[in-house]
């Protein structure tokens, strides 16, 4: 080349200087465990689901949602959601409404039509799962999925478990409990109604079965002494609320009292108040001691439900009942003071919690039974190989969302078992604490608050309490994820980097860095809003 | 019409990208097409703020542009780490000037431009605080009295970096440098001294003047927008904190331009033939101390021979920013 007067060299490229080798430590990608998903007992991906609503395509949001869970309508509804307990964003303004999403997910799947996919694969295996609950219906849903033959075997004339008999219809709708169980069905999931297995071990061997999934719930109320005359009616909550699905409603009078402080107490008051009823809620300790959801608790209060703390009851009579007021001792406990009340009562309910009905069991070899629950392991068999249990029946949070949950993790430990495997769930990342968040770049969103029924038609009514969202407000609830942990290609690293050493992919295939030219200055680090990079040290 | 920021869709236009914005609202940062005007391989210090704010800069102005842009350049840190002879890492038209007359070589290239019919053909001159506010100044305001058909972008880092750390006009009190130690009642720079070059070029009449900093991409790139779109003598101030100078960490660079900004430090505005059109409001007002402590420079105002009355003159400095262009919005946030 002919140069100029003077000039004895070529013009170059600074892309000859390679700026890597000035790096001590170096960026690199990473996902991490975002709050809600590590806080999910059904284990769903719900940054993961959000991700793909945030750019408003639903179908693919609600097909990753079922992934984990094929319950979502349900679950928008009666889930406690753990997930907002823990989520970041609480940390900023308010936790994302995810539960509201999940169900406004749920119910346009149910709108549109949504149908599972069909399972690729047929394994020629043949499980039993027994109830049709939460945690029955989970489990088949998912080895149906692996392409394994499922079939339900449920005691009661209609499917759902405690989702239809525990759990009020002004909570959860039958519709939509309907419309959710019939999609798994169509699976080709066979359900057969109004069968009780007697004999486990009969039932797997007489019909062919491979392996069992045991779900039974837990149906039978607990009940306690009260010394009581015969004129006095004490009935138990479970039967109330399963009656209630019945002809024949349950006849309780104008003054009921409810014994217990958990959420079938609530569920129990709020549904006599609908019936027109009186009642009242008797609990021996505090209001911020008793297991029911404050929330609950709040909606209960608001449509009259009356609740006496601090009381237990000490006798029935007819017509009343009297009470003996408690006080709180050092340590916490509802200790007796002597000091009585008579209540007006025409019949008393008890809601003190539920006992599993284990008659199918008797017999089977290597079970263990441990205070009224069957004991598991880690990979939900009982001690009887092949028999697996979840839900209610072992020992656990008693939720609907956990007992899904059990069913997908029983569904994946069955299909490793039917293989002579052993299922071995991925490593879980490190997690994405609200540390490694830069927030400044999210946009201010409060929460979206749900429409409530009006209080006169809560009173009266069993419509259903709380609303859904509608598609803006879902939309822009789901976009207030923070996206914890994992890249949502907001182009942040991409365009901090001073050195041009982040590489765009293009849309959905996330960015990657050029070492050759990246001076490790944790730029791109210090700028990621969700905390999706991190900064590792060169070996020098 | 000033920079409108897109709101709830999740990151808004807070981050570089989103894409949740359609195509046509996206940044130029954001698009696999930038032009990199700057390219990988320069020699800037790791979390160079200039270099950053340069392809900012540079490749917004590429873009409206259509790609027909030169540049010529003053001596300084932006020179001295992108062109070693005979490398370079510009990909664009592109002279290096003296220190003192990048403005007055901008304006004859735009002359010479005139003269062959090239109207399409834009110019921008660039250069940092040192060529800009002390060396350059009596070029750059003839170019702006006389209304040349120049952009002109200054990257402040507020000092001479490259050569050492000395004081510039830039340099804010009470600040640390090679030439103004932190010796004696009142240690650092000396207060009361200094050019504010932005109101400087306001002060000449001409179309566009803005300031601008490297933690808000949108904005920045809005203003060069907006300044391509004129002609005439237009000056754009970027705010380009440098880890070196300032003592600061190297993944701080954005960090401490966004508290310069939030603390009203470094008022962020635009002006139309004189006068301030709009700012940028102060999203979560912060005291000038969370600005202060990360850096090196202001070390001498903390710790055991602490200094809180110079802090409150500075924060007095904030406040009157604040007070002047009107930087917090209506709920005085």
């Amino acid at each position: 080349m002919e140069k100029p007067f003077a000039i004895t060299l070529k013009p170059g490229s600074s892309l000859t200087n390679l700026t890597g080798t000035w790096r001590t430590s170096r960026p690199e990608y990473l996902d991490r465990l975002p709050p809600c998903n590590n806080a999910c007992p059904a284990g769903e991906n719900i940054q993961g689901w959000l991700f793909h609503a945030e750019s408003g395509d639903y179908e693919q949001a609600w097909r990753a949602l079922v992934e984990n869970n094929p319950l979502p309508a349900v679950m928008g509804r009666v889930c406690y959601h753990p997930c907002e307990s823990a989520c970041n964003r609480s940390q900023l303004d308010e936790a994302v409404g995810i539960n509201s999403v999940e169900r406004f997910l749920g119910d346009e799947a149910i709108k549109r039509g949504w149908k599972f996919d069909a399972p690729a694969t047929s394994t020629g295996k043949k499980i039993l799962v027994v109830g049709a609950g939460p945690s029955g219906l989970s489990a088949a849903y998912h080895l149906a999925r692996m392409g394994h033959r499922v079939e339900i075997h449920e005691a009661g004339p209609l499917a759902g478990g405690m989702m239809r008999f525990g759990i009020p219809k002004y909570r959860l709708p039958r519709e939509v409990l309907d419309a959710e169980v019939q999609r798994i069905l169509d699976m080709g999931v066979v359900l057969k109604l109004n069968t009780k297995i007697e004999n486990i071990e009969a039932s797997l061997r007489d019909g062919g079965f491979d392996a069992a999934f045991l779900a039974v719930g837990a149906h039978i109320g607990k009940r306690t002494y009260i010394p009581a005359g015969d004129a006095t009616k004490i009935v138990d909550a479970v039967s109330v609320l399963r009656s209630m699905e019945n002809e024949d409603k349950p006849m309780l009078g104008r003054r009921v009292v409810v014994y217990g402080g958990g959420n079938t107490a609530v569920d129990v008051a709020r549904t006599v108040k609908r019936m027109g009823g009186e009642p009242i809620i008797v609990y021996r300790r505090t209001r911020d001691k008793a297991p029911a959801h404050d929330f609950e608790i709040e909606e209960a209060l608001q449509e009259g439900v009356m609740i006496k703390w601090l009381s237990t009851i000490k006798q029935a009579g007819e017509g009343e009942i009297m009470v003996e007021k408690m006080a709180l001792d050092e340590a916490g406990y509802p200790q007796p003071t002597g000091e009585f009340e008579t209540l007006a009562a025409d019949s008393v309910v008890l809601a003190l919690g539920q006992d599993v009905d284990l008659s199918l069991l008797e017999g089977v070899a290597g079970l263990e039974v441990k205070n009224g629950v069957v004991q598991v392991g880690t990979n939900m068999m009982t001690g009887h190989p092949g028999i697996f249990a979840g839900g209610d029946m072992v020992p656990s949070e008693r939720t609907v969302t956990v007992a899904v949950g059990h069913g997908k993790k029983a569904a994946r430990h069955i299909d490793a078992w039917l293989r002579g495997e052993t299922y071995a769930p991925p490593p879980k990342h490190e997690l994405a604490e609200f540390g490694k968040l830069n927030t400044w770049y999210y946009s201010d969103a409060h929460k979206t608050v749900r429409p409530m029924l009006d209080i006169l038609r809560r009173k009266t009514s069993f419509d259903e309490v709380q609303g859904g969202l509608d598609e803006s407000n879902a939309l822009f609830e789901a976009r207030r994820c923070l996206s914890c942990g994992n890249c949502f290609e907001c182009d942040n690293c991409y365009g901090v980097c001073p050195d041009n050493a982040v590489i765009k992919l293009g849309p959905g295939k996330r960015f990657q860095f050029n070492y050759d030219y990246c001076k490790g200055c944790g730029l791109c680090v210090a700028e990621c809003p969700c905390g999706a990079i991190k900064m590792v040290a060169e070996d020098i | 019409m000033s920079f409108q920021p897109v709101k709830f869709y999740q990151t808004g236009t807070f981050t570089v990208g989103n894409r949740l914005l359609a195509p046509d609202e996206r940044s130029v940062q954001a698009g696999q097409q930038r032009s990199n005007a700057i390219n990988s391989g320069h020699r800037a210090c790791q979390g160079c703020g200039e270099a950053l704010g340069a392809r900012y800069a540079i490749d917004a102005a590429m873009a409206a542009s259509g790609g027909k842009l030169i540049a010529a350049n003053a001596t300084g840190c932006l020179e001295v780490f992108s062109t070693p002879y005979p490398e370079s890492s510009w990909q664009l038209p592109w002279i290096h000037s003296l220190f003192g007359n990048a403005a007055a070589v901008a304006t004859g290239i735009a002359a010479a431009l005139k003269v062959k019919g090239k109207q399409d053909v834009r110019v921008v001159a660039q250069g940092g605080d040192g060529g800009t506010t002390d060396i350059g100044f009596g070029c750059l305001s003839g170019m702006f009295e006389r209304n040349d058909d120049v952009l002109y972008i200054c990257y402040d880092n507020q000092g001479y970096m490259n050569t050492g750390v000395q004081r510039s006009s830039a340099t804010p009190p009470a600040a640390r440098t090679a030439t103004t130690m932190p010796l004696g009642p009142e240690p650092g720079n000396v207060f009361g001294q200094g050019k504010n070059v932005p109101e400087i070029a306001m002060a000449h009449g001409i179309p566009y003047v803005a300031t601008a900093t490297v933690a808000d991409l949108r904005d920045l790139e809005y203003k060069v927008n907006k300044a391509m779109s004129l002609h005439g003598a237009r000056y754009l101030h970027v705010f380009v904190p440098c880890p070196l100078g300032w003592g600061t960490a190297s993944h701080d660079t954005i960090r401490m331009a966004r508290l310069a900004k939030e603390t009203g430090m470094f008022p962020v505005f635009e002006a139309e033939q004189g006068e301030v059109t709009s700012v940028l409001k102060i999203r979560h007002r912060l005291p000038v101390e969370e600005y202060l402590k990360p850096q090196r420079r202001f070390a001498h105002l903390f710790g055991k021979n602490a200094h809180p009355e110079i802090i409150e003159r500075l924060q007095a400095i904030a406040d009157r920013n604040i007070r002047k262009y009107g930087l917090l919005d209506e709920e005085g946030k």
